[in-house]
């Protein structure tokens, strides 16, 4: 099992626990950086960590803005359940954040397995191998 | 009703809809007719430059999409050029922020330009909307509700954006403008208008979300993940139908929620339309007019079963 196999069946298992699916968005993101030879800040932007880690990932990587929206979506999501945790909606927005941790997981997860096709999605280097 | 003069549009159809979306293109003209918004097809248009070229030289890309806006300014004295394509848009977008802000592409542009024996086209001299600015800025909601005729009520929609249509932000400076502009995070203006034709529109998480679309050719397994992601996240919002803008987005949708029946044996709900049939079963277009049926997901048992079609 790859570590986005992984990473994907944990999101499949994560409960309620949103903190949790905002640490494995960082996680994703620290495995594009690290194939990419790049230590991950810890830095936080707009209050995330998740957020300037997508800024320092999308660096000299203008295609990697695909997935901009799916991150602040999880922050999004992570503020609408961390500020009313007992709403009646709660397990619906933790599905639905779930749903957009496992999209920034396929598209990085993909980005990182295709190689040198693009300058759009698909302009990554072959860098999955050298992260596993 | 809005009484007042509306300018004639240019339409850039691209390539895509003269090809895999064709009931795009049948339903974009149709809604135009049924709304008496005057479309004309900018003359002999080129391809955008789309990905192909770009990846591999960005200014002939931008060449290839000035042309197009030099023949609408130039030719036509248009001053407004309408893609309903969200990379025939992007690409558009791209060459005008280009032309404006890089000497070295403005050099380029000329110097082709001149070669093909054509103007060149300066920044400026037209201005790019997509399909949604078309509708929401001649129409708008209100428009909407009052030539209602047979209401969406019912039909819950997620609407999907795709990643084109918003992104990079620079070249949209229109957007995030507050008050009633397009929200490059969270798009709205599907929403707007559907919802002012009866739909019940959903809290779709993935918006903007990649559909996969580049990896289709090299992996289609992520391809059809992306989708299913796609597909599975509008079922848990309750979602019947995904409502789309973008050709590219609409058909990796259609094809690999089959693949994903057939290769991971995963079967999802949620029907596939684009916007413009929908406003137009709404504005009571005759379905076939719209190319429903048209669409490789069937949407028509749906929609009968609703009273709209």
């Amino acid at each position: 099992m790859t570590d986005f196999d992984a990473i994907e069946a944990r999101i499949e298992r994560l409960g309620a626990a949103p903190a949790e699916l905002l640490a494995v968005g960082e996680e994703i993101l620290e495995h594009w950086l690290e194939a990419r030879g790049e230590i991950p800040g810890r830095e936080a932007r707009e209050g995330f960590r998740l957020l300037a880690l997508h800024r320092q990932a999308a660096r000299g990587e203008p295609s990697f803005n695909a997935c901009r929206e799916t991150c602040r979506e999880l922050v999004y999501r992570y503020n609408l359940i961390a500020l009313d945790p007992e709403h009646p909606e709660t397990a619906r927005r933790i599905k639905l954040a779930a749903m957009a941790a496992k999209h920034l997981c396929l598209f990085v997860g993909g980005k990182m397995t295709e190689a040198r096709i693009g300058e759009f999605c698909c302009a990554s280097r072959d860098a999955r191998g050298a992260a596993e | 009703m809005s009484t007042h003069k509306r300018q004639k549009t240019g339409y850039y159809p691209g390539c895509a809809l003269e090809g895999t979306a064709h009931s795009y293109n049948r339903s974009t003209k149709a809604l135009g007719k049924k709304l008496g918004l005057d479309l004309v097809e900018v003359k002999n248009w080129n391809c955008c430059g789309a990905m192909e070229v770009k990846n591999i030289d960005p200014k002939l890309q931008s060449y290839l999409s000035s042309r197009v806006l030099s023949i609408a300014a130039n030719d036509m004295g248009l001053e407004t050029v309408m893609a309903p394509c969200n990379g025939c848009y992007h690409n558009l977008k791209k060459a005008e922020y280009d032309i404006a802000n890089d000497p070295a592409t403005v050099e380029t542009v000329e110097k082709l330009s001149n070669k093909a024996g054509h103007k060149a086209y300066s920044a400026e001299q037209v201005e790019t909307i997509h399909a949604l600015d078309w509708i929401k800025r001649e129409i708008g909601e209100d428009g909407i509700r009052e030539r209602l005729n047979n209401s969406l009520a019912g039909l819950k929609i997620a609407n999907y954006y795709g990643c084109m249509y918003t992104r990079p932000r620079h070249i949209f400076p229109e957007k995030d403008q507050g008050g009633d502009s397009e929200s490059t995070f969270k798009p709205h203006y599907m929403d707007g208008l559907l919802a002012a034709a009866g739909a019940e529109i959903v809290d779709y998480p993935l918006k903007t979300a990649c559909c996969g679309g580049a990896h289709s050719l090299a992996d289609s397994d992520i391809s059809t993940k992306l989708v299913l992601n796609l597909l599975d996240a509008a079922e848990a919002c309750g979602a019947d139908v995904i409502a789309t803008e973008c050709p590219t987005c609409h058909s990796g949708l259609e094809m690999h929620q089959i693949r994903a029946e057939t290769v991971f044996q995963r079967k999802t709900k949620p029907v596939i339309v684009y916007f413009t049939q929908l406003l137009g079963l709404a504005l009571g277009i005759k379905p076939k007019q719209l190319g429903i049926h048209e669409n490789i997901s069937d949407s028509l048992p749906l929609l009968k079963e609703r009273g709209l079609a």
